[in-house]
């Protein structure tokens, strides 16, 4: 089983997550993450969903997203043709004194501290999930206070769109 | 229906402009009648009564057919729908008037039956906050429609109820629920009468590289087998059918859903498959090398265990839906589109050819295994024979489900499409009864209900209906004083334990009948059969039979759910 990429143009219209959702929660197909955001044209929302499945399972995925009235376009992203990011915020104990440890951890990551107190940092990271992973490694022995993820965000590269397929 | 439309002044306002405004509800009939439809079954209530004003006001244009509860109403405009082939109507109102239609749409997606469902709700203000009658029908309904809709703005509501109907009839079919609540039904908008559109044709072009793969693999099958299912039916993709297992010798098997698609006297024609097939047939279907299925889902009451079913031969797969390829067998080739057209193009493809061995073979094994006499003083299966042997070819049955249901998919010898109305994929008990009665006012001639003493006490209210219309439905109560099926499989597999499945009700059938002003007979030993069933299917309006069947009777040849077609038990 691998992970699957999977995004989809939908309908911005009430009700399409619980369709969406819910048809993955009644054929028994896992969800990763999924995020929901608005796109170019305001009657029109993109879903960006990662699966965890064999082929076989992918292509039922595919087809049963396909069948639903609301969805009008479809495309798993290959991971070499298309670029995905991640938003993270973690929230770790850091004291005084181990401020300045912390901030060359957050240079080498690309990281940004975006909130301070006297025992904790909040800090921003963007990244492929793998990335965040790490971080998450590198941080935990400070101690997680509490942490959110946005779920994976992808693009074609180059020219192509899923509306141009 | 004929008649002209009447004309409701007091609900048309004209302004200056000469915009016609008419309320939501009158849009709702306008876009009925607009489409076609002859029955609304329904049942009234709070959150719908504009719209049955509506309809009263209507009713040279369309009938109103009011049930005794909102799920005889669905399974009527089912049963209309598979026997007319046109998209069945039910209204219901909201909180529990819509919870009742919920098996009846259930049943319909399983068997992908076109039906357009209108519920209304509590006004828009008031959604959301568990008013009186609410609830949230679009939710519950979302995993068993095509699609489903609530119409919160007015001026979407004429093109919701066109797009309901595409959608219904369109590709696979299967149901549409649409939600209205009360203050639309109520407001004022404009409307422009429109054309029904059609549904949506599916992709009649296929690739030609999977158009001469399948070919080639048919062409060089030594023992082919064209396995039809309801996908034949809805496409009326019958003739074609026909056609091409006659051009290249092939015999046919067919899922329960497919009984009618080829007669059972073509003698290309085998039985049934699955579970509770003909044993011949399945023989077949175990020998065959190459098997093409058409519009079929391989449910797992054909593809007992989905995992060896077909593993050691070609599967070439026609169906209208995607997702049904290769969901539960995979396929070495497919053809996804209109079943008429796709065979269309194979046959198209290859040369005729003559299998005269292999067709010989698989008739033997039909010869070789012929159902047996369900036994005791009354046999089931030869009341069913009866009734085949005394109505005509275009004879509409139903049934409800269970050992009859079974009985009559084995052994009624069905000649025609569209003339076995059966709940194949939910499995309905109390579907019959409702069913008969919209399966009567689709085709205006008498309809033969099989059921049993089960099924029957779950939606029996309904007999009132069908007497108040004066429908011939001649129903056969197959009453084993047993739900027999359950039974069986106690018996079987659960040593006997008779948990909760001996009925023996204490109904006099008579009585009831005479109650809800139908007629009655009663059948207790085979001598009497042709008698009665003649007696029955002269009536002119409904009868009740009880035929006193016997209580051990099983339904035979089994295959055990997820056992394999060689582990299929013949004998008791």
């Amino acid at each position: 089983m691998k992970k699957h990429l999977i995004t989809v143009l939908v309908s911005n219209k009430s009700g399409v997550l619980t369709r969406i959702s819910g048809l993955f929660a009644r054929r028994g197909f896992n969800i990763d993450s999924l995020v929901v955001c608005s796109t170019e044209d305001e009657h029109v929302s993109r879903m960006t969903i990662v699966v965890t499945a064999d082929d076989t399972v992918i292509a039922q995925v595919i087809k049963q997203l396909g069948k639903l009235i609301d969805v009008i376009r479809i495309t798993e992203l290959d991971p070499e043709k298309s670029v995905s990011r991640e938003l993270m915020m973690i929230k770790i104990h850091v004291a005084a004194t181990q401020r300045s440890e912390i901030e060359t951890t957050c240079t080498i990551y690309k990281a940004e501290i975006i909130d301070l107190s006297p025992e904790s940092v909040i800090i921003e990271l963007t990244g492929k999930s793998s990335k965040l992973d790490a971080f998450i490694e590198l941080v935990k022995p400070y101690g997680i206070i509490e942490m959110t993820r946005t779920g994976l965000n992808a693009l074609h590269r180059g020219k192509q769109s899923i509306s141009s397929q | 229906m004929g008649g002209a439309k009447m004309v409701d002044n007091s609900l048309i306002i004209r302004y200056n402009c000469g915009v016609m405004k008419i309320k939501g509800a009158k849009i709702i009939v306008e876009c009925l009648i607009e489409q076609g439809v002859e029955y609304v079954f329904g049942y009234p209530g709070g959150a719908v009564l504009d719209i049955f004003d509506e309809l009263y006001k209507a009713k040279d244009s369309l009938a109103q057919i009011l049930t005794c509860h909102e799920q005889g109403a669905c399974h009527a405009a089912d049963g209309y729908a598979r026997v007319s082939g046109k998209t069945g109507v039910v209204l219901a109102t909201s909180g529990p008037g819509a919870t009742n239609l919920v098996t009846g749409i259930a049943n319909a997606y399983m068997d992908s039956v076109p039906l357009v469902a209108i519920t209304g709700n509590v006004s828009v203000p008031l959604l959301g906050r568990d008013s009186f009658q609410e609830v949230d029908i679009a939710g519950i309904t979302m995993p068993i429609t095509k699609h489903n809709y609530i119409v919160k703005d007015i001026a979407e509501l004429a093109a919701t109820i066109r797009e309901a109907f595409v959608i219904a009839s369109s590709g696979r079919p299967g149901p549409v629920l649409i939600d209205i609540p009360k203050n639309i039904q109520q407001e004022l908008y404009e409307f422009k009468a429109a054309k029904p559109v059609a549904a949506k044709q599916a992709a009649v072009e296929f690739d030609a590289a999977q158009i001469e793969a399948a070919a080639h693999m048919l062409q060089n099958s030594e023992r082919p087998l064209l396995f039809a299912g309801g996908g034949v039916i809805s496409a009326n993709a019958s003739d074609k059918l026909i056609q091409f297992i006659q051009s290249f010798d092939i015999p046919v098997v067919s899922s329960m859903m497919g009984l009618g698609a080829v007669s059972h006297e073509h003698p290309l024609f085998l039985g049934m498959i699955g579970m509770h097939g003909h044993a011949g047939a399945n023989k077949a279907l175990i020998e065959c090398d190459t098997l093409i299925a058409v519009g079929t889902r391989f449910s797992d009451r054909v593809a007992t265990n989905r995992s060896r079913f077909g593993a050691d031969k070609n599967v070439i797969h026609i169906d209208i839906d995607f997702a049904e390829i290769d969901k539960n067998v995979p396929s070495s080739v497919y053809l996804c589109g209109d079943a008429a057209a796709a065979l269309t193009r194979l046959g198209g493809a290859m040369k005729p050819v003559k299998r005269a061995a292999w067709v010989k073979q698989c008739q033997k094994h039909v010869a070789d295994f012929p159902f047996k006499s369900t036994g005791g003083a009354l046999c089931a299966r030869s009341i069913i024979g009866a009734v085949r042997k005394l109505s005509p070819d275009t004879q509409v049955v139903a049934t409800d489900v269970g050992q009859h249901q079974m009985w009559t998919a084995q052994s009624f010898g069905f000649k025609k499409p569209r003339t076995f109305i059966t709940s194949g994929g939910l499995g309905t008990m109390g579907y019959g009864m409702g069913a008969a009665i919209g399966a009567a006012f689709a085709n205006k001639s008498r309809v033969v209900l099989f059921t049993g003493d089960g099924s029957f006490h779950m939606n029996f209210n309904e007999v009132v209906t069908a007497v108040k219309h004066g429908l011939p439905i001649a129903v056969f109560i197959l009453n084993n004083n047993a739900l027999g099926m359950v039974r069986q499989w106690q018996n079987m597999f659960y040593e006997k334990r008779f948990s909760s499945t001996t009925l023996n009700l204490p109904t006099d059938y008579s009585l009831l009948a005479k109650a809800f002003g139908a007629e009655s007979l009663v059948l207790e030993k085979n001598a009497d059969i042709e008698k009665v069933v003649a007696q029955a299917l002269a009536c002119k309006g409904p009868i009740l039979v009880d035929c006193r069947v016997c209580h051990d009777a099983v339904v035979l040849p089994m295959v055990p759910a997820g056992k394999n077609i060689e582990d299929i038990i013949i004998n008791k």
